[in-house]
């Protein structure tokens, strides 16, 4: 963790990559994504988290031109889109969330393929493929069609695709969703070493542990932007405090707790308790006062929080201002 | 536009489409299926008609045309009668499909040459009947020829004159050739270009450099290749199972082969704009083929058909097609005498793309 916070503090001087500005997109009477306003600086790894349909995979593609927004202006790499779209698609790639290779090519062909469109001939595109086969591992999948590979597989493919043309900006949409937990860690190291060598990475995830390894991140809900910054700073800012409850009767006090105010979760781990709360530094006194009302005798520790404590009570907090 | 690019599609396609087996399949299997089906089953000349003949007449040049009539074989005169009344009956009993009634006063209606000399009364609910009715009408007459003008019908069809055993297979073969370019080319072309939506490549594809127009004609070029495969195929069974000859030049068939697949490959994209699944894009191909099979001249003769149908057809690219191959093939004609057909087709092929290319937009919106 420290590690990492160093690195992204040397990188806030560096330039940034991505800067949009109350960036909007509407389908109809549905606002996607709702004035967002976001910078990404070069070689770091920025994270979107956030719910189903909340706009992670909208913002992507605007990003990316293939989209144009309803409202804002975005700027990334230097050019304005999306006029300079064109520009722009030339040097970043990007991974789609649903796989979007061609499932009855073989993976050497798909590479193929997308060599050439970017470029690539003879000896280049020879040389490019075969390190891309030894880098994510799919040498010995070369002959084998895409669609009769496995998830993880298929998301190696389908990044060596993304990557084929050493893009300065990548952009991956859930690009872990269908994979192991082995894989996973696996492709995350496969991203820091992209990242590493100068690469910008901006990658979706519903995944906690995904967003806490990301240099920086974007929390969103509903479209809009709820919190930003690195994975400490957001733990940091919690707005309330996260508590560790022992007694004798977690169950019934769970269902005590999540009816009184001020509660923004409880969530039972092994025999005790971890309470969410809102108080942000009385927070242990109040407890043990909800405590006493309640008729419970039960041991109350300030515990660390972590992103998934920062993420409910980001996004509950605009709940509640909602109704 | 990259020729790199463009060549990359270009391979991609032609792999996916020697994966792809149904659509092989269909590539080889609708040419040979429909020749067959078209050059055996339906014959749309009809001969041996049972018909009635009314002779009132009754002189040496009533009956030498009975008799020059009968000689054509699109007749058989089974019943000789004598009244109006009996034919009625034989064509109202299914008896007979047509009568050839001579009044009274033939010889004299020839003399004045105003008005009709003859009748052919035909079972009007059979549409075949009726065109081969049609057909019997301009047939050239030697007995009727001694007064210019009086047989008061069109000029003689070419389709007979060239075809002097009446043959359907002759005309056909070449039609054939149009229809099957028709319906494959550009069911296939705008499902090729909807598959990439459907199946989500699109969206990777936009976010890579590739233009709209590398991307399009690397796809359907290989289509052109396989166009010019069933062309060779239609022509080879067409000479082995139906002795259908090419009096012109070979050259000129594949050129205008060429053209009308341009044609054909442009209409598939243009569906491809406007289709958002693979099933659309083949009902919009069905519905802009049922009209072409019907008005363009291969069904029904073009010459027979009203006016406003007429207007229709001229938009349609297989009635110009359809000229084209028919003089080449049939008549020897040369492409230079048919500039005019080529020249519609190429602005044909133009305005498509044209309008193809305003609608094809490089993002997801
Ligand atoms: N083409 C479209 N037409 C209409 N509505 C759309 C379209 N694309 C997205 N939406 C809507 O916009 C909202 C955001 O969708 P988006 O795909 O960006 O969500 P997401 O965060 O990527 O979700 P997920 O995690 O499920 O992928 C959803 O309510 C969705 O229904
Ligand atoms: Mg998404």
């Amino acid at each position: 963790m420290g590690a990492n916070d160093m690195r992204a503090s040397t990188r806030d001087s560096s330039e940034a990559v991505i800067v949009a500005l109350g960036l909007t997109r509407r389908f109809g009477n549905v606002t996607a994504v709702d004035h967002l306003d976001l910078r990404v600086r070069r070689a770091e790894v920025y994270g979107f988290l956030g719910p189903n349909g909340c706009g992670k995979s909208t913002t992507i593609r605007m990003l990316c031109g293939l989209l144009t927004a309803s409202e804002g202006s975005v700027r990334v790499l230097g050019h304005q889109l999306p006029v300079d779209a064109e520009a722009v698609k030339r040097r970043i790639g990007y991974m789609t969330q649903k796989f979007s290779l061609y499932e009855d090519l073989s993976v050497a062909e798909n590479l193929e393929f997308l060599a050439a469109v970017y470029g690539l001939v003879g000896r280049n595109a020879t040389a490019r493929i075969a390190e891309l086969f030894e880098q994510y591992h799919l040498g010995e999948l070369r002959r084998q069609l895409a669609g009769t590979l496995s998830g993880g597989q298929k998301q190696r493919l389908a990044l060596a695709g993304a990557v084929m043309h050493k893009p300065e900006l990548l952009l991956l949409d859930e690009p872990t969703s269908a994979v192991d937990p082995q894989s996973r860690r696996d492709f995350w190291e496969s991203l820091f070493k992209l990242a590493d060598a100068g690469t910008t990475l901006l990658v979706s995830t519903h995944y906690m542990d995904e967003a806490e390894r990301c240099h920086r991140l974007a929390i969103l809900d509903r479209g809009r932007l709820v919190a930003d910054g690195s994975p400490t700073e957001l733990m940091a800012d919690l707005p309330g405090m996260t508590l560790r409850v022992d007694s004798d009767q977690p169950r019934r006090l769970q269902e005590a707790l999540a009816a009184e105010p001020h509660v923004l979760g409880v969530a039972q781990i092994g025999a005790s308790l971890r309470v969410l709360t809102d108080r942000k530094d009385d927070g242990v006194a109040w407890l043990r006062d909800a405590l006493k009302n309640v008729g419970v005798t039960a041991d109350v520790e300030p515990t660390e929080p972590n992103l998934e404590d920062v993420f409910v009570a980001v996004t509950r907090g605009r709940k509640e201002d909602g109704q | 536009m990259s020729a790199g690019r463009l060549f990359a599609v270009f391979r991609k396609e032609l792999r996916q489409l020697s994966r792809d087996k149904l659509t092989f399949g269909m590539i080889i299997g609708i040419p040979t299926l429909q020749l067959l089906l078209f050059g055996f089953a339906i014959n749309l000349d009809i001969r041996h008609l049972p018909a009635a003949v009314l002779d009132e007449s009754n002189t040496w040049r009533s009956r030498e045309l009975v008799a020059e009539l009968a000689s054509s074989q699109v007749l058989d005169f089974r019943q000789h009668v004598s009244s109006p009344q009996q034919i009625d009956n034989l064509l109202r009993s299914g008896d007979i499909g047509a009568a050839v009634v001579i009044p009274r006063d033939f010889e004299a209606r020839l003399e004045r040459g105003t008005e009709a000399a003859w009748q052919v009364m035909v079972n009007g609910s059979d549409q075949s009947v009726q065109a081969a009715a049609r057909q019997l009408a301009s047939f050239p007459l030697s007995s009727l020829q001694y007064r210019p003008g009086i047989a008061a019908v069109r000029p003689v069809e070419i389709v007979n004159f060239y075809n002097p055993e009446r043959r359907a297979q002759i005309n056909t073969v070449p039609g054939l050739i149009g229809v099957i370019l028709t319906m494959t080319m550009t069911i296939f072309t705008g499902m090729a270009i909807v598959r990439e939506r459907e199946r989500g490549n699109m969206e990777m594809l936009i976010a890579t450099p590739l233009s709209p127009l590398e991307l399009t004609l690397g796809k359907v070029l290989p289509y052109v290749g396989i166009g010019l495969i069933q062309v060779t195929l239609i022509l080879i069974l067409g000479l082995l199972v139906f002795d259908v000859p090419v009096r012109g030049s070979l050259v000129d068939v594949y050129l205008a082969a060429l053209v009308y697949i341009a044609a054909t490959l442009s209409l598939g994209i243009f569906i491809s704009t406007l289709a958002k699944t693979q099933f659309q894009a083949m009902q919009m191909a069905f519905f802009l083929f049922l009209p072409q099979i019907l008005l363009s001249g291969f069904m029904f003769p073009y010459d027979g058909m009203p006016r406003f149908a007429q207007w229709i057809a001229e938009i349609f690219p297989l009635t110009h097609f359809l000229r084209l191959i028919r003089a080449v093939m049939l008549r020897g004609a040369g492409l230079g005498e048919l500039w005019i057909e080529l020249v519609t087709l190429i602005v044909f092929v133009m305005v498509m793309l044209a309008i193809a290319v305003r609608r094809f937009r490089k993002s997801l919106d």
